[in-house]
Parts: structure tokens; sequence; C-alpha cells
């Protein structure tokens, strides 16, 4: 670099290596960053099990399979959507659709009032 | 207006079938009394209760579809509540829920057969363009 810099064509070299060096730094600053956040948000939602974003798209069982009504008295679909604690299951975690949610959750209760479900076991 | 309802109710697991059949029968007249009718009865077995309920682990559940309106199921529930071998009840409407369910399936009846009928333009139109391209081909080599 010493040496490039006593001859005329050494400031216009050192120029253009100087500029293209940042250049490269810089691009090479802009394409480090942004794979490194993709990758890190990919990351993060695969370790947190999609908390923050959805990892696949959910669908609902009951819009895909044409189920009209939820009766309380299929214990068996309904036990689909009851945790091992006997709680209603929210809808982030089975990807059921908002109405169809509302219809389970009423479903749900009505079987217990019933004694079909329980309300609390273990 | 009649409105169609569902009541299902559990009997004491230590009852005898023609004691079943006196219940369900003086029920139903109380319901013919109270202005309404018993479309049809189910009787579900017994079944293993999911909590204890007045210290019974197991209970025959009964299934009842009713045709009345608001103040007959009132009273059908008045006395089953006096009614000591029945240890729980529920009355669920579902005529909306049945008129519901007849709409989605009328609309799904509809796409289909409008499916079909275009699925059959189709296949004929299929069958008269290869039939029209034949001849001009024909005709074509025949000329040439």
């Amino acid at each position: 670099m010493a040496d490039e810099t006593t001859t005329t064509t050494g400031p216009a070299a050192t120029t253009e290596g100087g500029s293209s060096a940042p250049r490269a730094e810089g691009e090479r600053g802009q394409r480090g960053p942004r794979p490194g956040g993709r990758s890190g948000s990919g990351g993060a939602g695969g370790r947190e099990g999609g908390r923050k974003f959805f990892r696949r798209k959910k669908v609902c069982k009951f819009c895909v399979e044409k189920i009209d009504s939820v009766n309380y008295k299929d214990v068996r679909l309904l036990g689909q959507f009851v945790a091992e604690s006997g709680k209603i299951v929210p809808r982030r975690l089975t990807g059921v659709c908002t109405p169809h949610q509302r219809r389970l959750a009423d479903a749900i209760k009505q079987a217990r009032n019933i004694a079909l479900l329980p309300f609390a076991s273990r | 207006m009649q409105r169609i309802y569902e009541l299902m109710f559990i009997v004491r697991p230590d009852m005898t079938e023609e004691d079943q059949d006196k219940l369900i029968a003086n029920l139903e007249g109380q319901v013919g009394t109270a202005g309404g009718t018993v479309k049809s009865v189910e009787r579900m077995g017994k079944r293993r209760l999911a909590y204890l309920v007045r210290k019974f682990q197991d209970g025959i559940y009964v299934l009842m579809t009713l045709e009345g309106d608001g103040t007959m199921v009132k009273e059908v529930e008045r006395r089953l509540r006096v009614t000591e071998p029945v240890i729980k009840f529920i009355t669920v409407r579902v005529d909306e829920e049945q008129k519901r369910g007849a709409k989605i399936k009328a609309i799904r009846d509809t796409k289909v057969r409008g499916k079909g009928t275009r699925a059959q333009e189709a296949a004929a139109a299929e069958a008269a363009a290869p039939a029209a391209a034949a001849e001009p081909a024909e005709s074509a080599a025949a000329t040439a």
C-alpha cells in the first residue's frame, strides 16, 4: 500500500481499492445481518414451538371434514379438543376457526353439565 | 310456534326396566298435557358418569326429542326436578341448529349439482369438438 502511493496510479489505485473495500464491506455488512436475522427468527420460532411465529398453517378440522353440527352428545369428537386436565384447548393450538371454536366450547360446556365430560380431572 | 327441543336426563342406575318405562310414560303424558308432542325416545343405556352425581358413579341416559313451546319445557323441567330417580337433565333447543344444517346442505347440493351439469356440458362440448375437428380434417385431406 505504501509503495503504491508513491506512483501516480497509486492514489487512483488506493482510492479504487479504498472505495472498493468499503463497498465490499458494506455489501457484506448488508448481507450479513439480513440472513442472520431471518435464520434467527426461524430458529426462534422452531425452538419456542411456534409461539412467536406460526410454524405451519393449521387447518380447522371442522371446515375440512365439513362436520355440520357440533353436538354435545358425540363425546369422542369433543374429547379431542379437551386436555388431560379437562380444560378446553385454546384455538391457537388446535387450529380450529373462530365460529367452530365457539360452538365447540358451547358443546363441551353442555356435555360437562350432563356429566359426559368432566369439569376437572386429576 | 313449535320449537324442537332435546331433553337428555340421567336416571339412577339402580332402576328396573319397568320403572324406567313407567317414568318415561309418565313424562310423555305430562308433555301431552303441557301442550307438546314427543317425537322420539332413545335409551342410551348405562354409562359411567364423568363425576359423582348424588353419590352415583353410573347412570342410565335417556334422550327425548320434544316439540312444543317454552312453557311446555318449563313445566316438564319442573316435574323432572321433583322426580326422585332423575338425577340430572339438560334441555337444548335444536330447531335453529337443524334449520342451519338444512340450509348448508341445500347450498352444498346446489353447488354439486351445478358442478355436475357444468361437467356434463363440458363433456358434451368435448365430444362435439373432436367430431367437428375430425370432419374438416377429413374434408381437407379429401380435397388435398
